[in-house]
């Protein structure tokens, strides 16, 4: 059962073993063990404290992938008291990395899409691991049209290593459906909620992540690219993740310390696979709240404030052209 | 004479055939080889010379500089090698341009600079590019050769992705034309943003366009590839550019499909 535990959660599974035998024993043996299972509990709560409490960029990255980590229809069904997935881009087919669909999440009709991915080998095969075909994104661009004109927000649950990575989705234009859901994101007439819940990988994750805000789960990341494939760049050697994860600055906070995301969402200590509910508490109010200040807003102005908002993003030098630049600029 | 005796600059090696042709018709062909019509990669002002009415070019935002928002390793001394070698800020030249009398905004990367990558700056000078373009109601043009998002400036390099995308999308619904102009590499993070989204999407004859890597879809799926895949005519039989055209013949086409857009 190891496997499917992250080498960083070993010490806490192993304190888990030990409190489920010791509760067998004193089933099987009639026994009262609740002083050393109690004993057990603390030093399980110490060592969650210790592990979770700082985490490096790439145990964050380890996290955003584990095997347990909710996915998209996890808190769909947590969060929704209905939901009808809509399939087909009515173009070439049905991409099941993505999921798109009307709900209802407290009270209030809404539209979702997000990354899907698998629970086991062939399912995660069917969902190609999360990485958006083209019909894939333009089924979520169908769905987000739909909710605009019958005025639904729109929720949309980032998690992928980025856009599917074959030679179909090159023929079927990828590209092109990359750009233009970012398009059709930046003019939609309804809010739209980002939330990154696991990975939010480079032109696969921007393709659903242009929205009025944008919050990331405390153990997510988003990046540019992924941080095996800079350092294949970088060091010209994929094992050294680590350091590009370290490198390309992509946690949550760091992302908040660039006005990339509006806000980080606490995840239960462990992280949100180790309580689905208490995770979909906090979501649903930090969603809950969003949705409410963004729909008091007119069409215009929360298009115009969307488009601010990442028009203002970026790094750069900008001083009046006729003031030179403290450094001066080689060969002028 | 014989062959090494030729002075270096009277004659030049074509990257595409091998052929050795003599530099002043290569030159006046724009960089094309006669034989065999490979376009070799034109640095940004070379191309905005080629596109444009003698003289008329005025750039705009050429003070824009880079930063490193994330003090990433080496890119400081990347960046300034490449400052040093293309004498520009940075990858990208934005102005205001005439083709055939028309005054159009027009834009460029420059392969030369880091691949021509899209940072912070490179997505800002586009981005004030369309805007302006969009405030004057004159038409734009991008020209692009470039690897994608600029990896060393992270999260900042994906957001322009979106920042160009939300531009073009303003220009669209103001009824301004926007033409894109692939040339070769057109790929990545700027295929997948600004550079897909033209009104119409001109390609030059043997670009490679796409998204991912063909050596990574190789690497991943444990697949060979075809030795065209991602050309621009493999693009254009999977109807994703309206022409191939060559570079002789680009300006004219630009200066005809605005005329049939817009008089
Ligand atoms: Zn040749």
């Amino acid at each position: 059962m190891l496997s499917r535990w992250l080498p960083l959660e070993k010490p806490l599974v192993e304190i888990e073993e030990q409190i489920e035998e010791l509760k067998r024993l004193a089933v099987r043996e009639n026994m009262d063990l609740s002083d050393k299972i109690a004993r057990l509990e603390d030093r399980k709560r110490a060592a969650m404290q210790d592990i979770f409490q700082d985490l490096t960029p790439w145990e964050k990255v380890q996290m955003a992938r584990h095997p347990k980590r909710p996915y998209a229809l996890d808190y769909i069904g947590a969060l929704c008291s209905e939901w009808v997935e809509l399939r087909g881009d009515r173009a070439y087919g049905d991409d099941r990395a993505i999921v798109a669909g009307l709900g209802r999440f407290n009270g209030r009709a809404v539209a979702i899409i997000g990354n899907q991915k698998g629970r086991d080998t062939k399912e995660r095969q069917e969902r190609n691991f999360g990485q958006a075909s083209p019909e894939g994104l333009r089924k979520a661009q169908r769905v987000m049209e739909l909710a605009a004109r019958y005025k639904r927000p729109v929720i949309s649950f980032v998690d992928t290593p980025g856009a599917a990575c074959t030679p179909e989705a090159e023929e079927r234009g990828i590209s092109e459906a990359i750009a233009r859901n970012q398009l059709v994101m930046s003019q939609l007439p309804v809010p739209i909620v980002i939330v990154i819940t696991g990975e939010g990988c480079s032109g696969g994750a921007i393709a659903l992540a242009v929205g009025d805000r944008v919050m990331m789960l405390e153990h997510s990341y988003y990046s540019v690219i992924a941080p095996e494939a800079c350092a294949s760049i970088l060091y010209r050697d994929p094992t050294k993740a680590e350091d590009s994860a370290e490198a390309l600055k992509i946690t949550a906070q760091d992302a908040l310390r660039m006005n990339v995301i509006e806000e980080i969402v606490p995840e239960p200590l462990g992280g949100a696979h180790r309580n689905l509910g208490r995770m979909c508490l906090t979501l649903g109010e930090a969603l809950d709240r969003a949705l409410s200040e963004l729909s008091a807003l007119p069409p215009h102005e929360l298009v115009e404030r969307r488009y601010r908002r990442f028009r203002c993003l970026g790094a750069i030098e900008d001083y009046p052209p006729d003031v030179a630049a403290p450094q001066d600029t080689p060969g002028e | 004479m014989r062959l090494d005796e030729i002075p270096d600059d009277l004659m030049t090696k074509c990257d595409g055939c091998g052929a050795l042709l003599v530099t002043k018709s290569w030159l006046r062909d724009f960089k094309v080889c006669s034989r065999c019509g490979h376009h070799t990669r034109l640095p940004a002002h070379e191309r905005i010379e080629l596109l444009c009415d003698d003289g008329s070019f005025e750039e705009w935002e050429a003070h824009l500089a880079p930063r490193d928002p994330l003090g990433f390793p080496g890119y400081e001394g990347k960046r300034t090698a490449a400052q040093l070698k293309t004498h520009l800020k940075d990858s990208c030249v934005v102005g205001r341009a005439r083709i055939e009398g028309r005054p159009v905004a027009l834009g460029a990367s420059d392969f030369a600079f880091m691949g021509g990558s899209m940072g912070s700056v490179f997505g800002e000078k586009i981005t004030r590019l369309l805007e302006r373009a969009l405030h004057e109601r004159i038409p734009a043009i991008t020209v692009t050769s470039t690897g994608g998002a600029r990896m060393q400036e992270g999260l900042m390099s994906l957001m322009q992705m979106a920042k160009t995308s939300a531009a073009v999308a303003r220009l669209q619904a103001a009824r301004v034309p926007f033409i894109s102009v692939l040339s070769d590499p057109s790929t990545a993070g700027v295929q997948a943003s600004f550079a897909s989204l033209g009104d119409l999407i001109i390609a030059e004859p043997g670009a490679l366009i796409g998204f991912t890597g063909a050596r990574v879809i190789e690497q991943t799926m444990k697949i060979k590839l075809p030795k065209d895949f991602q050309s621009a005519e493999f693009q254009m039989a999977h109807g994703q550019l309206d022409m191939i055209v060559p570079r002789a013949k680009l300006r004219e086409t630009l200066a005809q499909t605005l005329g049939l857009l817009l008089d």
